[in-house]
């Protein structure tokens, strides 16, 4: 049985799924309930001076009948007095002592404001500290959030602040709106901070009415942009997580954040260099409760590779991302389609020729070159009539069941055209009807940058 | 219009109920978007399926049913009647996916619906005006898609139909459940509002001859459907309450209600047995029984309308083959004289040849018998037209263009196929159309 149990950056935790500073964790009595549900630890919403929050707040991008696979918030830090945070934190901690709470700060930018509301979460109880140097909306007009983040000066200096006074571990949340998110990793390293969260939202706008032509979520006739997460935004998330783990300068513990739905996110994350991974949109959608199989899906698949901890895997996948310049040209994978499989849809076919390299042909039946327009038109020009068994006397009477795919409809690829690309596999609709093997290219390894030096 | 009936509607409830728009996304999305899919060769207008589904999945429903109009101008019946399980449906990648295929039928109802509720206005086309004026005879699915489709290639069309509405069997003869008349009446206003005069209570060969035709049109299409139930040929089927299928259908659609009661022997096994049994069921029959000479395995209906028919409690009797209608103390049809029947080797039609066994005769005591045994041919109308060639009753054409042995004249439809669905009907129009176009041109060369 997996051992989940974290130390990041000196903060304990049963486990490293943690809410991300956001709605779920804005209050003492959702934190306790997530702890209930099995969370490992709580990322408060981020603390200040209270503001006052719009209605309405939130906005999705929904794909295909699929909701809210983006996540967009024109949300502030908390809205609730400083003291009852407090107080709450303070009454967490004595019942959940092995839970973590990390107090998300963010005060304007003077040297005392940080110091005291440094001092004030630490003496609440908080475990940690994690300073918004993130949030894309709002906050960032008045000189804070994100405004600090993309200047990597302030957030050194802040970050220095901090540490001047905490005696708690000090986490700085990274903005992804920014060109190289390193620059402001390394700036926090060199303040003294003891670890990284990353990503922040991504300046967003999600959809536009298009009766009234206001752009979402609508306030009074107005929108202003927000912050972009969930599923869609794990991919942008992932890179920027391997860019600061890979780099000896930003190298500190990192806390994953960005699209985490489920375990197998976790697990890349984590691949990655992630020691915890922090979750907001999915407990949004779908309750606490989805906590129950990112612990049990995750533990399931580190028994089943051997793995006993989370520092037995974590990072793995570092090295194996590189620069382009590094990739072997010599490498070659072709498409395979395997027959028995094919539904007959086409859709490799469709994709290969208008989106790749027009080597997936419709030719086991009538051999010769075709064109998908005439491919169409031979379709239109075939009479199709209803089979009604009284009329219809070869049929024996009763009509066959059509459910074996015509070979007429499997394609086939032509693998000395194929390029490997991939986009065939992907749009396959079938698990495992269309692979990629490996084929020997007859030629040793070889790199642009090898190319380059030897011409 | 025919009004509408109150009593019919709460009898025969939608049998597919329409989506909702949320449940219509949904189902839309699950659609791969096949290249040159299956479904639309499958259906035999053709109707490019991916395209009006991905134009529901993408809010463009004005779109998605223009798509479907362009290729069968009767879709919103088509939507409703198609025996979907073995056209579009049946042939849905979907099944060897192990997933259930894509709901069609109901999404094409969704984009339909849709277009009728805001006043079915078609994109107006700039009407280029052909010379050459063209008959239909008969106001059934396959003139409809005849004339729909000449007249938006710029003919004058004029449909002669011998009923007070048009239609054809779509406004009389479908099941209730599935298509009411006033979705078919809206259909023909359709093909109406494109330009197609239409003619009704008009007989051919009584109210104008066939001659008079021929000195006014061009060409001719022949979308007569077929004639009246076949008798069954035994003694008693001219007693009161015997009343065939198609008599029978018609009637209640149209709100002529026949006092239904008692017992109900539907004799045939075809679909519209299965209509009218189904029909007689909801009236008010107690019991409703099918008698059909051969047995499960050689019956015609489609499989789905078999197993519809045991979910509204039809009792099959098989291998049973009525010999004769007695009547009651008051002349009606009282009881059924019935023999049981052995299926011995296969006939001409692939079938096992019913044998009646001897001594095996029984009576059943029936309210009602509805004869359901196909239709007749035409052949009176048939032949007055010279140099038509028919095959076993029904007119000979050249497939691709309907083109028949008289080269002014071609056809389509039932008359044509021997009794297909509603969608072959529309096809033939169709494909008619693109054959008198060609007629027509190289006349006026």
């Amino acid at each position: 049985m997996a051992d989940l149990s974290t130390n990041f950056a000196g903060i304990q935790c049963p486990n490293p799924f943690w809410l991300a500073s956001g709605p779920p964790a804005n209050c003492g009595d959702q934190v306790m309930r997530a702890f209930d549900a099995g969370w490992g630890g709580a990322v408060w919403k981020t603390l200040g001076e209270p503001i006052v929050n719009v209605s309405s707040r939130y906005s999705s991008l929904d794909w295909n009948g699929q909701r809210m696979i983006g996540f967009n918030n024109i949300e502030l830090i908390t809205d609730r007095p400083l003291d009852l945070n407090l107080r709450e934190i303070t009454e967490v901690k004595k019942r959940y002592p092995r839970h973590a709470v990390i107090a998300s700060l963010m005060v304007e930018s003077k040297r005392e404001s940080w110091h005291d509301i440094v001092h004030r979460s630490e003496d609440a109880g908080a475990d940690g500290l994690e300073l918004n140097f993130g949030c894309p909306h709002g906050m960032s007009e008045r000189g804070m959030g994100s405004a600090v983040g993309q200047v990597p000066e302030y957030a050194r200096l802040i970050t220095e602040w901090v540490k001047e006074v905490a005696r708690t571990p000090v986490l700085v949340k990274l903005t992804p709106n920014i060109t190289d998110i390193r620059t402001v990793a390394r700036a926090a390293k060199l303040g003294g901070a003891d670890g990284l969260s990353a990503i922040n939202t991504i300046n967003s706008i999600t959809s536009i009415d298009l009766d009234t032509f206001i752009p979402r979520p609508n306030v009074g006739g107005l929108s202003s942009h927000g912050g972009y997460c969930g599923p869609a935004v794990k991919p942008i998330a992932l890179n920027m997580v391997q860019q600061i783990a890979a780099d000896a300068e930003s190298e500190l513990p990192l806390s994953g954040i960005g699209g985490v739905s489920g375990w197998r996110d976790a697990a890349e994350f984590m691949l990655l260099g992630c020691g915890t991974v922090q979750v907001c949109t999915a407990a949004m959608h779908y309750g606490f409760r989805i906590v129950e199989d990112m612990l049990d899906g995750l533990s399931n698949w580190m028994d089943e590779r051997g793995f006993r901890t989370i520092e037995d895997f974590r990072g793995l996948s570092v090295p194996r991302v590189t620069e382009w310049k590094h990739l072997d040209l010599n490498y070659k994978v072709v498409a395979r389609i395997h027959a028995e499989k094919c539904i007959g849809c086409q859709l490799c076919y469709t994709a290969c020729w208008d989106g790749a390299h027009q080597c997936i042909h419709l030719d086991r039946v009538s051999p010769g070159h075709r064109t998908p327009a005439q491919v169409e038109a031979e379709g239109k020009q075939k009479i199709s009539v209803t089979p009604i068994p009284k009329l219809d006397s070869s049929s024996g009477g009763r009509v066959a069941e059509p459910w074996a795919t015509p070979l007429a409809r499997i394609p086939r690829v032509d693998e000395v055209e194929c390029v490997g690309c991939n986009l065939c596999a992907l749009v396959c609709p079938v698990e495992g009807c269309i692979t990629m093997e490996q084929i020997d290219s007859g030629e040793p390894p070889r790199t642009w940058e090898q190319r380059m030096v030897s011409a | 219009m025919l009004p509408p009936n109150a009593d019919i509607a709460r009898l025969f409830p939608d049998l597919h109920p329409a989506f909702t728009a949320q449940e219509a996304l949904v189902e839309a999305n699950r659609c791969l978007y096949c290249f040159d899919a299956p479904c639309a060769e499958a259906c035999p207008t053709h109707i490019d399926v991916p395209r009006f589904i991905k134009k529901i999945s993408s809010g463009n429903l004005r779109g998605s049913a223009t798509a479907i109009l362009e290729a069968n101008i009767l879709g919103a019946s088509c939507a409703r009647v198609c025996p979907v399980k073995v056209l579009c449906e049946g042939s849905c990648v979907m099944h060897r996916y192990n997933k259930a295929p894509i709901e069609i039928g109901r999404l094409q109802r969704h984009a339909m619906d849709d277009f009728y509720s805001r006043g079915a206005l078609l994109p107006l086309l700039p009407l280029k005006t052909q010379g050459g004026r063209v008959a239909c005879i008969g106001a059934g699915p396959a003139s409809l898609g005849c004339a729909a489709e000449l007249r938006r290639n710029g003919f004058q069309v004029t449909i002669f139909d011998r009923n007070p509405f048009a239609g054809g069997l779509n406004t009389y003869g479908v099941a209730e459940y599935k298509l009411r008349p006033a979705d078919s009446l809206r259909e023909v206003e359709l093909v109406r509002s494109l330009g197609v005069e239409i003619r009704n209570n008009v007989e051919i060969g009584v109210t104008i001859s066939l001659e008079e035709i021929e000195r006014s049109f061009n060409a001719i299409f022949i979308g007569a459907g077929l004639g009246y139930m076949e008798p069954l040929g035994i003694p008693g089927e001219e007693l009161p309450g015997v009343v065939d299928a198609l008599r029978f259908i018609a009637d209640y659609k149209t709100s002529q209600l026949i006092p239904v009661g008692g017992t109900v022997a539907v004799i045939g096994g075809g679909n519209t047995a299965i209509d009218a049994a189904n029909a007689a069921k909801r009236l008010g029959a107690h019991t409703v029984y099918i008698v059909y000479r051969r047995s499960r395995n050689e019956m015609p209906a489609f499989d789905f309308e078999y197993d519809h028919a045991l979910r509204e409690g039809i009792a099959f009797l098989w291998q049973v083959q009525a010999t004769a209608i007695l009547p009651d103390e008051r002349g009606r049809a009282g009881s059924l004289e019935c023999m049981r029947v052995e299926l011995g080797a296969p006939d001409a039609s692939g079938r096992r040849k019913p044998e009646i066994l001897p001594g095996s005769q029984f009576r059943m005591k029936v309210d009602m018998v509805i004869p359901a045994i196909g239709q007749s041919r035409l052949l009176r109308l048939l032949g007055q037209v010279k140099g038509l060639e028919l095959k076993g009753g029904t007119v000979a054409i050249d497939r691709a263009t309907g083109r028949t042995g008289n080269p002014r004249y071609f056809a389509g439809g039932d008359c044509v196929n021997g009794g297909r669905e509603v969608v072959d009907a529309v096809a033939d129009g169709k494909r008619a159309a693109a054959g008198i176009a060609q007629y027509l041109e190289s006349l006026h060369g």
